[in-house]
């Protein structure tokens, strides 16, 4: 299978602290990993390393053909993270903040308002202020920066911190949908159930290093912890 | 490179327009700042007139370490450092389009300090074209280097009294070229303001192609 | 572990001893056996300490530079550069306080002022300014590789000012010729040259005496941090066989969505409060 991840033995450092301590991890086109650990494992650092963000200083590290010791740059474009920390300007808009992000990636600004209307930013929402959104609004318009670039890879934090029952749903449903569409998902959960049931892949994080990689018992596509088998690229009916 | 800058620019300059902490803290800010040199001089009337240029220079400078230190409060928002990093801008772009929202920040509050100027120490005019030009110059050589240390600062412990450890020794020539430029200017010197004004002509290139060629670095390291 | 024996070797014991003869020589000479001058009178004597410790302030901030550029060079970088340019640039600032201090006695002794707007005291005020800059950016710590790039840059453009800062200030002192006496020029001749080379022979054994130990500090630092580096590794990666321990033994094992929710104990009750929300 098409490998878009590949690190071997990664060290990765903030500071002088190992976040990453020697990663082996193998991600293929098309999957949807899940990163499980207590917190510290390092979840976000391999997030992070996988976007460009971190610099892994040993061992080999490349993500979608770039070698992110070389060059940790190149990557950037081809990938979306959204984080603990939204990366919007609060004194702007949630339709000038989606502007400004796709016109830094040379894509066309139209993209904007599907995007955000998507995640159910619509109305009066479009022109307020960042800082006057909700914490789970500010969220939903991070969500749509990635679904406006729609990159090769999504690599997600915690994507469901914050949000209510219903975008958790609706956010499931891009996942799948992104994966349908030959994009990768690489994504940190502490919510068990509701993240393994997307995974087709579980990979266990412990003291900067890759512990164990499973694949849940039900076959890639379906849910584990759902009854209702659920197809890739369905969206997930809103529940009132 | 010059889209990028642009689409900085732009995005810098539409959030302090929709934000307006410069107009609203900084101007206020510069204009206390005359207000108080005119209370230190005791009003002698000859002594303001005499050091308006400096007095000018001086209050523009700590104005443009508060609108650097403002520019990149904007980065350090809730992951926008990380968000500048991913967004594939050429960091030569972000540096000159930061560099030009500075400038136009700077010369709104030139502006607005010459009526000041005029009004409280009560100057006169001599050479137009060289009080504009080395205005402009001026504001372009302390735009950049705020900018490149502005960077710098912005990634360490401390940031805020760095940045005018930093920027303070090394604009001092910026202070003293400008401050020689406006005397010309306004006719209280007979010196030549035109060969100050190379002086700051070559302080804003210098700066300008350090942050080009630097940025990337900066950028990453910092 | 091996213990260091510091930062001393028969190099630096050489420089030091020499360092200690000629200061002493120079000491006896500038203070007891040279005569006053005619014009100056004793204050002449400062003329065996200032030229030399400006001449080494200046040395050590061209060296930083020179270290800084050869940093940049992608063929020729090594921290090796980066160090010689913290040590020298700081044995530098030191020299520089040196020069501004008996500069400042001199002219109180010789035009009645502690301070005056001279072109070559502006400078090197100012470059001293500038230079505590880069020591204080290099004291903010974090990663040790982008602190030594970004030093670098800060210390080439530092220098690369340094002509703009010249003309700057000489201009601007011309302006005011007349509120400034020259300095004159006391005739130095036999037994006053003799010493007054002496003591640049003394500065600048002095000087890379000092270079030396600085730059063997920052090796034995750097050194540290390697040392600690591995062991941070090992730490690291202990962290997650700790973490074993305290879970089931099942937890490693390959398996299903439900055996994956019981397998860590950390994260269980964040897992199992988690499957009231999901539809």
């Amino acid at each position: 299978m098409d490998q878009v991840i590949r690190f071997r033995s990664a060290v990765a450092l903030a500071g002088r602290f190992p976040v990453l301590a020697g990663v082996d991890l193998d991600v293929a086109r098309g999957d949807v990993m899940l990163l499980r650990g207590a917190n510290g494992a390092g979840k976000t650092s391999l997030l992070r390393a996988c976007a460009g963000l971190v610099r892994v200083v040993a061992g080999e590290a490349s993500v979608l053909g770039h070698d992110l010791i070389q060059d940790q740059r190149a990557v950037r474009r081809q990938v979306g993270l959204v984080g603990h920390q939204t990366g919007l300007y609060q004194e702007m808009s949630p339709l000038d903040n989606l502007r400004f992000a796709l016109r830094a990636a040379r894509l066309g600004p139209d993209r904007a308002e599907p995007a955000l209307s998507t995640l159910g930013i619509t109305g009066r929402l479009l022109e307020a202020a960042v800082a006057d959104l909700s914490a789970g609004q500010r969220r939903r318009v991070a969500l749509s920066v990635l679904v406006a670039r729609d990159p090769e890879i999504w690599l997600l934090d915690e994507p469901h911190a914050g949000l209510d029952a219903e975008h958790r749903d609706l956010l499931d449903g891009l996942v799948l949908a992104a994966a349908a569409r030959g994009r990768t998902v690489v994504m940190a959960s502490h919510e068990a159930d509701r993240a393994a049931s997307l995974a087709r892949t579980i990979v266990t994080i412990a003291g900067g290093a890759v512990e164990s990689v499973t694949a849940p018992a039900p076959p890639p596509g379906a849910a584990g912890a759902d009854d209702r088998p659920r197809t890739a690229g369905e969206v997930v009916p809103v529940v009132a | 490179m010059w889209r990028d800058a642009l689409l900085v620019g732009g995005k810098d300059l539409r959030i302090e327009i929709r934000g307006r902490v410069a107009t609203m803290q900084v101007a206020p800010y510069a204009m206390l700042v005359l207000l108080l040199f005119g209370f230190a001089f005791d009003q002698d009337h000859n002594l303001l007139t005499q050091a308006a240029p400096g007095l000018f220079w001086v209050a523009v400078l700590l104005s443009s370490l508060l609108a650097v230190q403002r520019s990149f409060a904007i980065e350090a928002t809730d992951g926008t450092r990380d968000g500048l990093r991913l967004s594939g801008l050429d960091p030569a772009g972000i540096f000159l389009g930061k560099v030009a929202a500075v400038v136009i920040e700077l010369v709104a509050l030139e502006v607005l300090l010459g009526v000041g100027v005029v009004v409280l120490f009560g100057t006169r005019l001599h050479d137009p074209a060289l009080l504009v030009v080395s205005a402009l110059v001026a504001s372009v050589g302390l735009a950049a280097a705020g900018t490149v240390y502005g960077m710098i600062a912005s990634g360490v412990r401390g940031r805020e009294t760095l940045l005018p450890l930093l920027v303070l020794p090394v604009v001092a020539p910026v202070l003293l070229a400008a401050t020689q430029c406006w005397m010309a200017a306004l006719g209280s010197s007979t010196t030549d303001g035109w060969r100050w004004l190379s002086l700051l002509v070559a302080f804003g290139v210098i700066y300008l192609a350090l942050g080009v060629v630097s940025f990337s670095t900066l950028v990453e390291e910092t | 572990m091996t213990v260091h024996k510091g930062t001393a070797n028969q190099l630096t014991r050489v420089l030091g001893a020499g360092s200690l003869v000629t200061v002493a020589l120079t000491a006896l000479f500038g203070l007891w056996l040279t005569p006053p001058d005619a014009v100056q009178g004793q204050l002449v004597r400062l003329i065996y300490v200032h030229p030399a410790a400006a001449t080494a302030c200046y040395v050590g901030f061209g060296l930083c530079a020179l270290a800084s550029l050869a940093y940049l060079w992608p063929r020729t970088r090594s921290r090796r550069w980066d160090r010689l340019a913290a040590a020298s640039a700081e044995v530098g600032v030191v020299f520089c306080v040196i020069t501004l201090a008996t500069g400042s006695i001199w002219g109180r002794g010789s035009w009645g002022v502690w301070w005056t707007w001279d072109a070559r005291l502006t400078l090197t005020a100012l470059l001293c300014a500038v230079f505590l800059g880069y020591l204080a950016l290099r004291r903010t710590g974090g990663n040790p590789e982008s602190r030594a790039l970004t030093s670098a840059i800060v210390a080439v453009v530092c220098v690369a000012l340094v002509p703009i800062d010249h003309y700057a200030t000489s201009w601007w002192t011309t302006l005011h010729q007349g509120d400034t006496l020259m300095r004159a020029n006391p005739l130095i001749h036999g037994s006053q040259l003799y010493t007054m080379l002496l003591s640049f022979v003394a500065v600048g054994l002095v000087f890379s005496w000092l270079v030396v130990h600085r730059y063997r500090v920052e090796v034995l630092e750097d050194r540290f941090e390697e040392e600690g580096f591995a062991v941070a590794i090992a730490e690291r990666r202990a962290e997650a066989s700790a973490a074993v321990q305290d879970r089931p033994a099942e937890s490693a094992v390959v398996g299903p969505g439900p055996a994956v929710a019981a397998s860590s104990s950390s994260a269980g009750s964040e897992m199992g409060r988690d499957g009231e929300v999901s539809e």
